[in-house]
């Protein structure tokens, strides 16, 4: 059964297509992943998802339920978390405090209770407290847990970001440029949790990813996408050895009458 | 150095880090509650009263330091809502209400009111929502004056004394009864707050501080925590209103104007920006300058015959305090005692990059 549903979405800046009739399914226990030159509609498809940004035509429907009836905050109470391209974590707190704020879906404390700190509001925060310290364990991030997120390497923000993700439990990680700027050994590792978190969480990923030795080890269908426009979709070899892929990625070797070129 | 070893998740989550922690605070207490001996065994409480407004004002900046510090919304318009919670304490107890039901209630009344007019100005970012709000704190005196049935005008209105439970409390009058209460107020606050950041509303604003579009990631409605935000902030200022309204005694159209706003953001930034501390430094800073100024006007012309009277003294130091602060130590003062503790904390280890930020706090408007 499909959990993600996208049908026929486009979405125009100005007179730029940046998504354009694009369909696609993500199935449930699955890793999907986006592949395609810079500029070809990836992390504005996310967007999309996230609600950041209106689609102009077309559906998109997570679980059975219409995500467009939803505003951007709404989306993570579905199951839907993602990570940014441009890591995005709270700067100015530390590793647990930005883990924690990955629950806030899950609270059920109001603002009163919160401030008189009720029995409640503390049994809450030990729950958090323990379901985040799973994440830690996972990611192995024990030896940052109280380090501000300032002060931390690259790499390893990385890893925190996707940990706020699957701190919220969700049903459907999307996972933008999961390996970008990672090392080798980095970018194993993020392989290596990718496969745990589809087979051990069950939890279905959505990923954009340059890095196609990534993209073949760990997904199970590829989308290629070009300038707003499906080219291909299938396995990873499949889509690699797809004519119009190649063409996007490489070009025809023929001069261009028309004067454009694909970026 | 201490390594705290945690052995349960209530490390986290408790107020204090570890017993040492618990005990220094306990002494704070002690000595913040045994302040007015002294001033009862040299029979003057002048100086009890200069304490007891840096208490006033330590609140006021903590609802200040919550809005800006910790929600990363500025704000110059903070004077205001304390006018609120001062002329409406003063009319609540006009009406004959206890205090103890005028006083919290004229905090929430300016909370509310507060809310709904942040709530349109809340659309606004960082340095607009900054003008918005000096715009607001421009008007209250005009408003003050308009609403002379409630406030007494430009001639001002008296603040009737406290009255719990038949126990008169005056500033004058009954000098400690006034610093026990306000300290009461002020620690209350305090644990309010520490409760606030340990939880996810707290978690919340910080979120929302250090970026929005990740907020809305993890499920933050912004509208809502920002005037959840505001609120909480215009009720604390309320208070502090309130409670600056018993210590002026009289209050004027010019009590609450523009220069008390920028005096509180001031304050926080002197103080250490993002950290309840903050407001405390920053009010023992902004208590002390008048007190400082003064005495050494009289001990320049008692010792040296010099006499010095500069209008606007006060204000260019105070300016010149905050560009240097935010030159050289953008932390505030409270950032600058991190740095000293740590220093020896990890002696000879410490980094000078080890409190670098990487974004400024008022930068939450960026988009993808």
């Amino acid at each position: 059964m499909s959990l993600l549903e996208i049908e026929n979405a486009t979405l125009r800046f100005g007179g730029l297509v940046a998504v354009d009739n694009v369909s696609l399914q993500v199935n449930e226990g699955e890793v999907f992943a986006l592949v395609g030159p810079n500029g070809a509609g990836k992390s504005t498809i996310f967007n999309l998802i996230s609600r950041f940004y209106d689609p102009a035509e077309g559906s998109i429907r997570f679980d059975g339920k219409d995500l467009l009836k939803h505003t951007a905050d709404q989306v993570p109470g579905f199951g839907i978390a993602r990570t940014f391209q441009n890591i995005e974590l709270f700067e100015q707190a530390t590793v647990l405090q930005n883990l924690l704020v990955g629950r806030h879906r899950h609270r059920t404390t109001g603002l009163l209770s919160n401030i008189v700190f009720s029995p409640k509001a503390y049994r809450e925060e030990l729950r958090h407290r323990a379901a985040v310290e799973e994440v830690i364990d996972f990611l192995n991030l024990q030896a940052y847990r109280d380090k501000m997120i300032g002060g931390l390497p690259y790499g390893v923000r990385k890893v925190v970001e996707l940990g706020r993700a699957l701190a919220s439990e969700p049903k459907l990680l999307l996972l933008d440029e999961p390996a970008s700027g990672l090392s080798v050994e980095e970018t194993q590792d993020m392989a290596f949790w990718i496969e745990d978190i589809q087979t051990q969480m069950g939890i279905s990923v959505m990923m954009v990813e340059h890095d196609m030795g990534l993209v073949s080890a760990v997904s199970n269908r590829v989308m290629a996408l070009a300038d707003g426009k499906e080219l291909a979709t299938g396995t990873a070899a499949e889509v690699q050895s797809h004519p119009a892929v190649i063409e996007a990625y490489l070009g025809t070797g023929e001069i261009s009458k028309t004067g454009t070129s694909r970026a | 150095m201490r390594f705290v070893f945690k052995t349960s998740y209530d490390a986290d989550i408790s107020l204090f880090k570890h017993r040492a922690q618990a005990v220094w605070y306990a002494l704070l207490l002690l000595l913040v509650l045994a302040t007015p001996l002294y001033f009862v065994a040299i029979g003057d409480a002048y100086l009890l009263g200069e304490i007891t407004g840096m208490l006033i004002l330590a609140i006021a900046g903590m609802a200040l330091m919550l809005l800006t510090g910790h929600t990363g919304l500025p704000s110059l318009g903070h004077a205001t809502f304390m006018a609120f919670g001062c002329y409406l304490n003063i009319n609540l107890l006009g009406a004959g209400l206890p205090w103890l039901i005028a006083f919290p209630l004229s905090g929430l009344i300016a909370g509310a009111l507060g809310t709904m007019i942040a709530l349109p100005v809340l659309r606004l970012h960082g340095v607009y929502l900054a003008l918005a709000t000096l715009a607001m704190s421009i008007l209250t005196s005009d408003f003050v004056v308009i609403a002379e049935p409630w406030t007494g005008g430009i001639a001002g209105a008296a603040v009737p004394d406290i009255n719990i439970f038949g126990m008169e409390i005056n500033r004058y009058s009954t000098p400690y009864k006034f610093y026990y209460l306000v300290l009461a107020v002020a620690i209350l606050i305090v644990w309010f707050y520490r409760n606030l950041l340990r939880t996810p509303t707290g978690r919340s604003f910080t979120a929302i501080r250090d970026s929005e579009i990740s907020a809305r990631a993890m499920g933050i409605n912004l509208t809502r925590t920002k005037a959840t935000s505001f609120f909480l902030s215009a009720t604390t200022a309320g208070l502090a209103g309130a409670l600056f309204g018993h210590s002026a005694g009289y209050v004027t159209n010019e009590t609450f104007d523009l220069v008390m706003s920028i005096t509180l953001l001031l304050m926080i930034v002197i103080g250490g920006l993002g950290f309840i501390h903050g407001a405390f430094f920053g009010a023992i800073v902004v208590g002390i300058i008048p007190v400082a100024i003064a005495n050494g006007r009289t001990f320049l012309s008692t010792t040296f015959d010099v006499n010095i009277n500069v209008p606007g003294l006060e204000s260019a130091l105070f300016a010149f305090i905050l560009v240097c602060f935010i030159l050289f130590e953008p932390m505030g003062l409270y950032g600058r005692w991190l740095k000293i503790r740590t220093y020896f904390e990890l002696f000879p280890f410490y980094r000078k990059d080890m409190f670098k930020r990487q974004k400024s706090y008022l930068k939450t408007d960026r988009v993808q």
